[in-house]
């Protein structure tokens, strides 16, 4: 043990030598450096270790490996930028931060569904059913609605911990809802209601990988919830390359390429994670591709993870939203044949509830003892929120003909989806007219994720302040315009090229501006790093 | 044919370590019984809506109305909701631009986690900083993210009290740690004896663990004991010598039934100690919203503060919680009606006031219905549940009910405590979920069925546990254990 605490002691001195002037990396501190010098002195004297137990250089060196660009350094530069707006105004070129970096359709502006949130207030408090009063201030469905709810709630206690999987009454409405979408029967017991999708992969990624040699097949590029699961979780990501040049079309061929290389390598691989609609790319994989999929993860024997949280963001007419389940059960599969994991989520679609943490996962083709533990798992964190329990079962039995609160929710519904739509055209059109810029076109999901050429001498800029070439044109754009977009090397991209990933979702009357602000940015930048 | 990427055998080791009994085996035989027509009593959580408990008023409009916020525009809104509800939804909407629907801040939004920080500097007299205080959806994901920050391998030691509450366990095994037990004195009231902590430590480094944290669960689970400030000083005292970050569970801190040891955090007494400690001792303190008198487990609402931590270790934690973007904003809105109360002179107070006063009122007495019902059992001995919300009497197993237990397959109070749950529906959790002394068993109940049910539930548990060891016990009385 001491001996052990001399030689870290002894790299913590040279490493902080060494690290004085080059830029800090995780585990050396320049500004810190002497304070780690003269602990690790003292420690090599004393029988006990002096540095802090929870220090960097002593944390879990997976949680240091992750990364997460989403809401990454640019961000805390936008919010740095957003309090200097605010306590000196007029000091920037720009009177409004406009954070086109997260999927966060509420936070600019999108309503809520009003019949979800009817009901949900109702649950919230149960007493307002109990009063006369209610009934002029809520519709009689969502009255109703609420009340089936709570009948499937034991005790109608809606602030007791359910079943770790979710309340069993709302799984059958979910189990019953998946059946409707897509002809094929859904069991409830296969459902594990989560808060939000992204906790639902942590599990899978935990359950999946047991060490560096255990490797899942992503997307690039990916949403970066997986790059950072996979590390955090210990494992190894395999790219595959979707293919920009074919509207980000998956091919099956690369597939097989990457496992094969992955395997050469003796990795076990051991799933292959699909986005559909994509993330960042959006694009809506054809029936066909879809089977194709299917097919090669039977026949290697992969867990297929199919990320389908924005299956209600279709924007094109000629491509629609299928299951993998469905796909793969059209097919002939059944659970004997493949094991499938999909994920749903409150937080996208046209209802956009993301702080409300509501999601689930369907896993079907397990056998009970790995389902068991899959449970077990679920156990000890209790249950996910209630309320986003409720949610999810709401939008996947959103009101019917006939129903009093149908009209105005399919008016909601198709509003924000047509917008969405043609905000999805205009930025689209707006990136493809820039010098130098082509963007495939969104068909479905939130983003837009245009390639930009940057100019030799931009790219010498950028490495000159130490930055990724695309990161440095996002920060200059930030600075510029307040827009924030998310640098492409946070999702992943061929080598030697560069995007950024931009939403679709700010307010559409301020869309015009956004880009005639981004087109004056744009040219003004390629003036000054022209070759 | 091709191999199954999914088996048993495939899978990560430290998933099938995990063990958690809160929601094990007691609980999946009670939950069959329950749908063959049992009438099954769960008192295998500190669940307390789920056995009765009322939701308190205030809280439940609010939330309802920033659920609805249109509700806030009709003109009759004031018919159905109090004008402080009212207020009270409005401020919580103010604090975020797209209402319940967005994606929060990663930590939590700014506006309730200042709530939180008053709140703490209020409980404590000392000032407390926001951007130190993470949200999380529960306590326990709070609890989880930290030990996988802390756990680099199998070499890195947790210190655990024994017994203690399993997410502490499990989360051990699922980050791949080692769980260094310190045996809480059951004689001595639960109490701490840090002679036997230090043999711990110094076992655990004679293998080759380098120690990392304690955990101190106060009030206690599932031992109910409060800590006396003297403890906590030592505590404090014993992890700067062996520089160790102090993880302080401190979710039942409203929950204390007797008036010797009222709740101080530990967070108080590190500040009170002054230089070196309270500069140097790495401490993060957990809260929920699930227990308390609010016991609203079901809204996923707690939070974790960190006290000297460096900011680029406060920096990773918060990339780690970025990635799941954001905690239930829901959540957060209870939590901060929860750290900042109604008033005298609110509209609303008096309810408030009058329904938070009957539940704690109500759970002191539990309490003591429970340990003197149990203690008026045949080869049963229980401390008195000082906090929190369980029970965990000690059953003084007869040598034959234990051989029955082997020859069933079954640990020995897992045996009994299935017999309990067949004869009379009470579903509890053995004592081994838990952790105790080799050779001594336990149970654990909760405190939390309703009072009017407490006396024949008691009646029930003693019928069925006179007649057992009537049963087992042999002619010389109880074996000495």
């Amino acid at each position: 043990m001491r001996r052990f605490a001399t030689e870290r002691a002894k790299k913590l001195i040279f490493g902080s030598l060494l690290s004085r002037s080059a830029p800090s990396s995780p585990l050396c501190s320049s500004s810190s450096s002497s304070a780690a010098a003269a602990a690790a002195a003292a420690a090599m004297s004393s029988t006990t270790i002096t540095s802090s137990p929870v220090s960097v250089e002593s944390i879990n060196p997976k949680v240091l490996k992750c990364e997460y660009a989403v809401r990454g350094e640019i961000v805390s530069h936008a919010q740095r930028l957003q309090e200097e707006l605010q306590t000196k105004p007029g000091s920037h070129p720009f009177d409004e931060i406009l954070y086109c970096n997260i999927g966060n359709p509420q936070s600019l502006g999108q309503q809520p569904i009003t019949f979800f949130r009817e009901v949900l207030a109702l649950c919230d408090h149960p007493s307002l059913l109990d009063k006369d009063e209610t009934h002029g201030l809520f519709s009689a469905d969502a009255i109703a609605r609420a009340w089936q709810i709570l009948d499937v709630i034991p005790g109608r206690a809606t602030g007791a911990y359910s079943h770790s999987q979710g309340i069993k009454g709302l799984r059958d409405a979910i189990a019953a809802g998946i059946a409707a979408r897509d002809g094929f029967p859904a069991n409830p017991e296969d459902i594990y209601l989560t808060d939000g999708a992204s906790p639902a992969v942590h599990m899978m990624m935990q359950l999946l990988l047991r060490s560096e040699n255990d490797g899942i097949l992503c997307p690039i590029p990916q949403y970066p919830l997986y790059s950072a699961s996979i590390a955090l979780h210990g494992g190894s990501l395999v790219p595959y390359y979707l293919d920009e040049a074919a509207g980000w079309g998956l091919e099956t061929s690369e597939l097989k390429k990457q496992l094969e290389e992955a395997r050469s390598k003796g990795i076990n691989v051991r799933a292959l994670v699909v986005i559909n609609p994509g993330n960042p790319t959006g694009q809506v994989l054809g029936e066909e591709n879809q089977r194709e999929i299917v097919e090669f993860c039977k026949n290697e024997g992969l867990v297929l993870l199919a990320d389908e949280v924005y299956q209600e963001n279709i924007y094109v007419e000629d491509k629609k939203f299928n299951s993998f389940k469905k796909v793969a059960r059209s097919m002939g599969y059944g659970e004997e044949d493949l094991h499938l994991v999909s994920f749903q989520s409150v937080s996208k679609g046209y209802y956009g509830e993301c702080g409300k943490r509501g999601g689930y996962m369907e896993v079907t083709g397990f056998r009970a003892d790995v389902r068991e533990q899959i449970y077990k798992v679920a156990s000890v964190n209790l249950c996910s929120n209630i309320s986003g329990q409720i949610l999810a079962s709401l939008v996947m039995n959103p009101p019917k003909v006939g129903d009093e609160s149908y009209e105005s929710y399919v008016a909601e519904r198709d509003g924000i989806l047509s917008s969405l739509a043609r905000r999805a055209k205009a930025l689209e059109d707006a990136f493809n007219n820039l010098e130098g810029v082509t963007c495939n076109k969104a068909e479905g999901a939130m983003y837009l994720f245009p390639r930009i050429c940057l100019p030799q001498k931009a790219i010498e800029a950028a490495r000159a302040v130490n930055k990724a070439p695309d990161a440095f044109y996002a920060l200059r754009l930030l600075e510029a315009t307040g827009i924030v977009v998310v640098p492409g090397s946070g999702f992943g991209q061929v080598p030697g090229t560069w995007h950024f990933r931009c939403t679709i979702l700010p307010q559409e009357d301020k869309i015009p501006a956004i880009i005639s602000r981004l087109k004056a940015f744009h040219e003004a930048f390629l003036d000054e790093f022209r070759d | 044919m091709s191999p199954k990427p999914l088996d048993y055998e495939s899978l990560n080791e430290n998933v099938k370590k995990v063990a958690y009994a809160v929601r094990g085996e007691l609980y999946l035989r009670a939950s069959e019984l329950q749908k063959e027509g049992k009438k099954i009593i769960f008192t295998n959580v500190g669940n307390p809506h789920a056995l009765g408990q009322k939701p308190l008023t205030f809280p439940r409009q609010v939330v309802a109305l920033c659920q609805a916020p249109f509700l806030l525009d009709d003109p009759n809104v004031g018919l159905i909701f109090p004008a402080d509800a009212i207020a009270r939804a409005k401020h919580y909407l103010s604090m975020t631009s797209g209402g319940l629907g967005a994606y929060s801040d990663s930590r939590g939004l700014p506006g309730i986690r200042k709530e939180v920080a008053d709140f703490i500097g209020r409980r404590d007299g000392y000032p407390s900083d926001p951007e130190l205080i993470f949200l999380t959806d529960g306590a326990s994901k709070g609890v989880m993210q930290i030990l996988n920050t802390i756990i680099r391998n199998g070499n890195d030691g947790i210190l655990v009290p024994v017994p203690q509450y399993p997410l502490y366990s499990a989360a051990i095994s699922l980050y791949g740690g080692s769980l260094v037990p310190y045996f809480l004195e059951e004689e001595a009231n639960w109490g701490i004896d840090f002679n036997s902590i230090r043999q711990s430590v110094a076992a655990a480094r004679s293998k080759g663990i380098t120690v990392r944290a304690m955990v101190i669960i106060n009030p206690g689970n599932p031992t109910g004991q409060c800590l006396s400030e003297a403890n906590i000083r030592e505590l404090l005292k014993f992890c700067f010598h062996e520089n160790l970050v102090l993880l302080a569970d401190e979710v039942y801190q409203q929950n204390v039934y007797q008036d010797e040891r009222p709740f101080i955090s530990a967070r108080k007494i590190l500040f009170d100690m002054g230089p070196p400690i309270s500069k140097e001792v790495q401490l993060i303190s957990f809260h929920t919203v699930s227990k308390g008198y609010w016991g609203e487990c079901g809204q996923r609402g707690g939070y974790f503060e960190m006290t000297n931590l460096p900011p680029k270790t406060v920096d990773e934690i918060y990339k780690v919680a970025s990635i799941s973007l954001s905690p239930n904003v829901p959540g957060q809105i209870f939590l901060g009606l929860m750290v900042n109360p109604l008033k005298p002179g609110d509209i609303s107070y008096l309810k408030f006031a009058t329904e938070s006063k009957a539940i704690l009122e109500s759970l002191r007495k539990r309490a003591h219905i429970m340990t003197d019902g149990f203690n008026s059992c045949r080869n049963v001995v229980c401390n008195f549940t000082e906090g929190a919300m369980y029970s965990f009497p000690q059953i003084r197993l007869p040598l034959k009910a234990i051989e029955a237990a082997k020859k069933a397959g079954k640990a020995p109070d897992v045996f009994y405590c299935l017999k309990l749950l067949e004869a009379t529906g009470i579903s509890t959790v053995p004592g081994s979920g838990f952790g105790q002394k080799e050779g001594v068993f336990h149970l654990r109940t909760t405190i939390l069925p309703a009072e009017e049910e407490m006396p024949a539930i008691m009646a029930s548990f003693k019928k069925f546990n006179d007649a057992f060891m009537e049963q087992y016990e042999d002619y010389r009385g109880y074996s000495r254990m």
